[in-house]
């Protein structure tokens, strides 16, 4: 009995340290609606920063003024990088944001191991906190019972906060309605960057708080940011009282979890959020979203299908790729071929996402299943290559029957996260699951047929899966059905009154989506020959957001170029440099500021702001492709 | 969109151009996870950097220069299958090298069979490697897992604890070593029992809970597998709940510099850990090497700096032995081919391709607040490994 309450109590440290970090993105979560991934970069931030200052000034006020210290100089950070990056872009697509916190994310990765060297770091233990004290016959450490108490004593503050300041009145009403808040008068940019910066000033106290119990860590973002997230969700967007609460459940029941299954603690926290969203699909304390307002510029222009110029136009650059196994190297064409199958898998996201309105934070999952369907064939039943790259999708087309059941029930940010909850549980199937799937180390020897077995041979096979692959999501944009998915993205309650049954449409749509990309990992498997976990982990799934939001959310085709420029950068980049990460987390932030909708966004918006002249014969061929994409 | 397809493609073609091999030449790939993993890696670059010298300066491999191209992989096996791709058919090295990770490792061994390259895996631990999923392409450097295991295991079974508890990162890493660490105990010492284990994930342990949960089964003895940040949680926190007071605790990789410099005045006393104490290692063939390493690089090396160095000297020593570079060539010169390391001569066995090098065990200690091996033996690999008859049996036919 003893032995429970101090596992209670541990589990009640851990809570607070997830509430701090999490109350931070609750608060900018709710207001800017910016899904900010650069959270867990600011909370890494926070503790290098608090490492710095701890051991330079030493005794009890050193220690406590240079986590506070620490804390503010982060906070500006934030408060810059949403000046000069986020507030350019507040007015772009959805989700686009994401795009520009990703993409400080990967340079912050880099500048930390370049600014603080690569070692772990420790720095030294809470002055006047060092010790632990007997409860119900066991030692309790003194800063868990610390922490314990700074979890309520934040809250308090902040509920004070928002409760009886005019500024936390405005972040409330900023919360539920910005339009509304804007159009009486206030502020809305100071607004949101004090709100931006109260988030990372919680993040990056939250990441000091951490100096006296572990090391510091160019990982340590990645270790927490989803997490986060998640905590977030389960207690409902903008509700710091429900990240409270739900951090509190997930640590306590991975505390005792861990009692009964050691292994829990890989997944508890997206088995409550699956959970809580298929039970509540607004979280604990959520509110349901009230209508969104049509975003502004979404389909000014509709979208059409491509005429018979630029399909002869499509069909040269087909054979002009199919001509490259002629001039290249098998290096080039193995690049090229993973590059095709990105192509597929980005295209796939991006129908779901641009036709659908479904933003998928998991599709890797669908990806991953594929690979591990043809590998399963190739592995337990000796199919051949042809078989299992026909077969293998279905596994993706079973998964997304499945999860997508579920997940159209919510819609929004609700959506995206449970949609990450399955793929995460599917990854931790995958992961520990070692007697079938092989664990981490994976399934080996899945190699192709013969005839593919040479780089030319599988790049013609990559890019014939590919063109149909592509060539059919477009049809189906185009197909009554497509117009189907259209409507009710646009506006559920008129599609429904014209009798359009909104989730069957939408689950259609996420099967379709997640069988194409259930392909794409299918011939993923047989290009690297081998199957890993990883194949289905959040950075494959961040990866296809990202080729998306490149291309442009609001074009037909974007994603096709946008996963050409990311996966062509990413490749090269890490062959060329170790700081490949730093380069192009640069690339991307200078893309978003130059490209707000996205690059074929930009050319079309470039195009219609020029009508063509004559054939387009001073166009360059890059503009004129795009065009119709 | 294809345009660009064939842009890119065009300028890798072009990058491609300038990396022809020059002569005089011998061109080796190494792979590696240096932009996830800086801690273990840095140093190994490093003690690269410093055997390359030294087989350069001496006249390369038989008057051509040994040059290195390395690749970061990103920690992703997916990623290190392309980097291997590149240097295999765009580079034309003769041999690819490196990875950490067992996955990456286990990826480019069945990249290397499948591509018919040779490929000499230096830091993974896996036992797959070399023997469930060994192939006739791939050699080890590293003390595997079970070798180590062995060694842990002999020093566990002398102590007088029979009730165990586990805490190991939940991968395939911890789980094997931890499979074969109660294999072996239980082999040398019928009696003892294991009654906790905790399995949490890596670089996310919730050190209270998990040290409450192993502290509740009571065990006499406690054996560690997590290490880097995770070891620092699970110490600091064990140090002031009190949990690793009157017991005895075995901790798998805790000596190496990497894992045991952060410690700091927190290291714990008397712990039996296998690493690296190169402040104390007193053999001429180690003082020449570190001498050479901290003249090169100002710094002390750490057992990544080890792994990287004997990686290269194991390179230039199979480049030496044979004059044909084939793969078949190569993989004959690394039959039984004989290095010297920092730590010794190791033999590159012919049966499972697994080296010989051993390792030190001691136990841990605090001076000047700084963690360190104290009454550390060394234990030469070849005595922890079954022998080559029956190492051959654990292999795959192929």
């Amino acid at each position: 009995m003893e032995f429970l309450l101090v596992q209670a109590l541990s589990g009640l440290a851990s809570a607070a340290s997830l509430f701090l970090v999490a109350s931070g993105l609750s608060i900018i979560f709710g207001v800017t609606r910016i899904v900010n991934f650069a959270h867990g970069a600011f909370y890494m931030l926070g503790a290098y920063v608090a490492y710095t200052l701890t051991t330079r000034f030493a005794g009890p006020l050193g220690f406590w003024g240079a986590i506070v210290a620490a804390a503010i100089i982060v906070a500006i950070l934030g408060a810059l990088m949403e000046m000069v990056l986020l507030r350019r872009i507040y007015q772009a697509p959805e989700l686009f944001q994401l795009l520009a916190t990703f993409g400080v994310t990967l340079m912050v990765q880099d500048l930390v191991v370049v600014i603080w060297g690569p070692e772990d770091l420790l720095g030294p233990r809470a002055p006047g906190f060092t010790g632990a004290i007997s409860l119900f016959g066991r030692m309790v450490p003194t800063y868990d019972l610390f922490m314990m108490t700074l979890g309520p004593v934040v809250l308090g503050i902040l509920w004070l906060l928002f409760h009886k300041t005019r500024w936390g009145v405005l972040v409330r009403a900023a919360t539920q309605d910005r339009e509304m808040v804007a159009a009486l008068g206030v502020n809305q940019k100071w607004l949101f960057t004090g709100v931006f910066a109260l988030g990372v000033f919680l993040a990056a106290l939250g990441g000091a708080l951490q100096i006296p119990r572990t090391t510091v860590t160019h990982a340590m973002d990645l270790s927490i940011i989803v997490e986060v997230f998640v905590v977030v969700v389960i207690g409902g967007l903008g509700s710091v009282f429900g990240a409270f609460v739900a951090a509190i459940i997930v640590a306590e029941l991975n505390a005792f979890g861990i009692l009964i299954l050691p292994q829990i603690s890989l997944i508890t926290v997206f088995l409550v959020m699956a959970v809580v969203l298929v039970v509540r699909p607004w979280g604990l304390f959520g509110k349901p979203e009230s209508a969104p307002r049509a975003a502004a510029g979404l389909t000014i222009r509709p979208w059409r299908p491509f005429t018979q110029m630029e399909r002869a136009g499509v069909a040269l650059v087909v054979v002009a790729v199919a001509a490259l196994p002629f001039f290249l190297g098998n290096y080039a064409l193995t690049v090229g071929a993973e590059i095709l199958i990105y192509v597929l898998f980005a295209a796939s996201l991006h129908f779901m996402m641009t036709v659908g309105g479904l933003a998928s934070f998991g599709h890797a999952a669908y990806f991953g299943l594929g690979a591990y369907g043809a590998a399963f064939l190739v592995k337990y039943m000796g199919a051949p290559m042809e078989a299992a790259l026909i077969v293998g999708p279905l596994l993706g087309l079973a998964g997304a029957v499945l999860f997508g059941w579920f997940c159209v029930r919510l819609s929004g940010v609700y959506f995206a996260m449970l949609t990450l909850a399955f793929a995460q549980i599917a990854w931790s199937i995958a992961f520990q699951w070692v007697d079938v799937t092989g664990g981490d180390n994976g399934l080996l020897g899945i190699w192709p047929a013969s005839w593919a077995s040479r780089p030319a041979g599988f790049f013609w096979l990559a890019l014939g899966i590919a063109v149909v692959g592509v060539a059919v999501l477009r049809m189906l944009v185009f197909s009554p059905f497509g117009y189907g998915l259209r409507a009710v993205r646009d506006s559920a309650l008129r599609s429904e009154a014209i009798g359009l049954n909104r989730q069957r449409m939408q689950w259609a749509a996420f099967i379709v989506a997640g069988t194409f990309a259930g392909l794409a990992g299918a011939l993923f498997a047989f290009l690297k020959g081998s199957v890993f976990p990883d194949y289905m982990a959040i950075p494959t799934s961040v990866d296809g957001l990202v080729m998306v939001l490149l291309g442009g959310v609001e074009t037909v085709s974007g994603a096709v170029v946008g996963a050409v420029l990311y996966k062509a950068l990413a490749i090269w980049l890490m062959s060329q440099t170790d700081l490949s990460k730093l380069v192009l987390g640069g690339v991307i932030v200078v893309i978003v500021l130059a490209f707000p909708k996205g690059v074929v966004g930009f050319i079309e918006d470039l195009r219609h702001r020029w009508p063509r002249k004559g054939n387009g014969a001073g166009a360059p061929v890059g503009a004129t492709k795009a065009e119709a994409a | 969109m294809k345009k660009l397809v064939a842009a890119s493609l065009a300028a890798l073609l072009l990058a491609a151009g300038g990396a022809r091999a020059q002569q005089g030449e011998i061109k080796v790939g190494e792979i590696n996870s240096y932009s996830a993993l800086p801690a273990f890696l840095d140093p190994y670059r490093k003690g690269m950097d410093l055997a390359l010298k030294e087989v350069n300066d001496a006249g390369g491999i038989k008057g051509k220069k040994l040059v290195i191209i390395s690749k970061d992989d990103g920690g992703k096996p997916a990623d290190a299958l392309t980097a291997a791709n590149e240097l295999v058919s765009r580079d034309g090295v003769v041999m690819i090298a490196g990875g950490f990770l067992s996955n990456v490792g286990l990826a480019l061994a069945d990249f290397a069979k499948q591509k018919q390259v040779m490929y000499l895996a230096a830091e993974p631990l896996t036992d797959a490697l070399v023997w469930s999923k060994g192939n006739d392409y791939t050699f080890r450097l590293r003390t595997s897992n079970y070798m180590q295991a062995a060694m842990l295991a002999e020093e566990a079974a002398k102590l007088p604890a029979k009730r165990w508890a586990t805490i190991a990162p939940n991968y395939e890493f911890g789980q094997s070593f931890v499979a074969v660490f109660k294999e072996l105990l239980k082999k040398r010492k019928p009696d003892v029992e294991f009654v906790a284990e905790q399995w949490p994930p890596l670089n996310k342990i919730d050190a209270g809970p998990v040290l409450q949960a192993i502290d509740a089964a009571n065990p006499e003895a406690i054996l560690n597998a997590t290490f880097a940040g995770d070891l620092v949680k699970l110490v600091r926190e064990g140090n002031t709940r009190g949990i690793f007071k009157n017991r005895v605790v075995v901790s798998y990789l805790t000596g190496e510099p990497e894992y045991l410099d952060p410690l700091k005045t927190e290291t714990p006393e008397g712990w039996i850990v296998t690493g690296y104490p190169w402040y104390g290692i007193k053999t001429a063939e180690h003082q020449a090497f570190l001498d050479a390493y901290q003249q090169l690089h100002k710094d002390y090396p750490r057992l990544g700096s080890i792994v990287g160095y004997s990686t290269v000297k194991s390179i230039a020593a199979a480049l030496k032995a044979t004059d044909d570079y084939s793969t078949a060539g190569l993989l004959k010169a690394m039959k039984n081919l004989k290095v010297s390391t920092p730590f010794g001569d190791v033999v590159y066995r012919a049966a499972d391709h697994q080296s010989t090098m051993g390792a030190y065990i001691g136990t841990t200690s605090q001076k000047d607040g700084q963690g360190i091996m104290v009454n550390f033996q060394f234990k030469p690999g070849a005595d922890y490994l079954p022998s080559e008859a029956e190492a051959a049996k654990l292999r795959p036919a192929n």
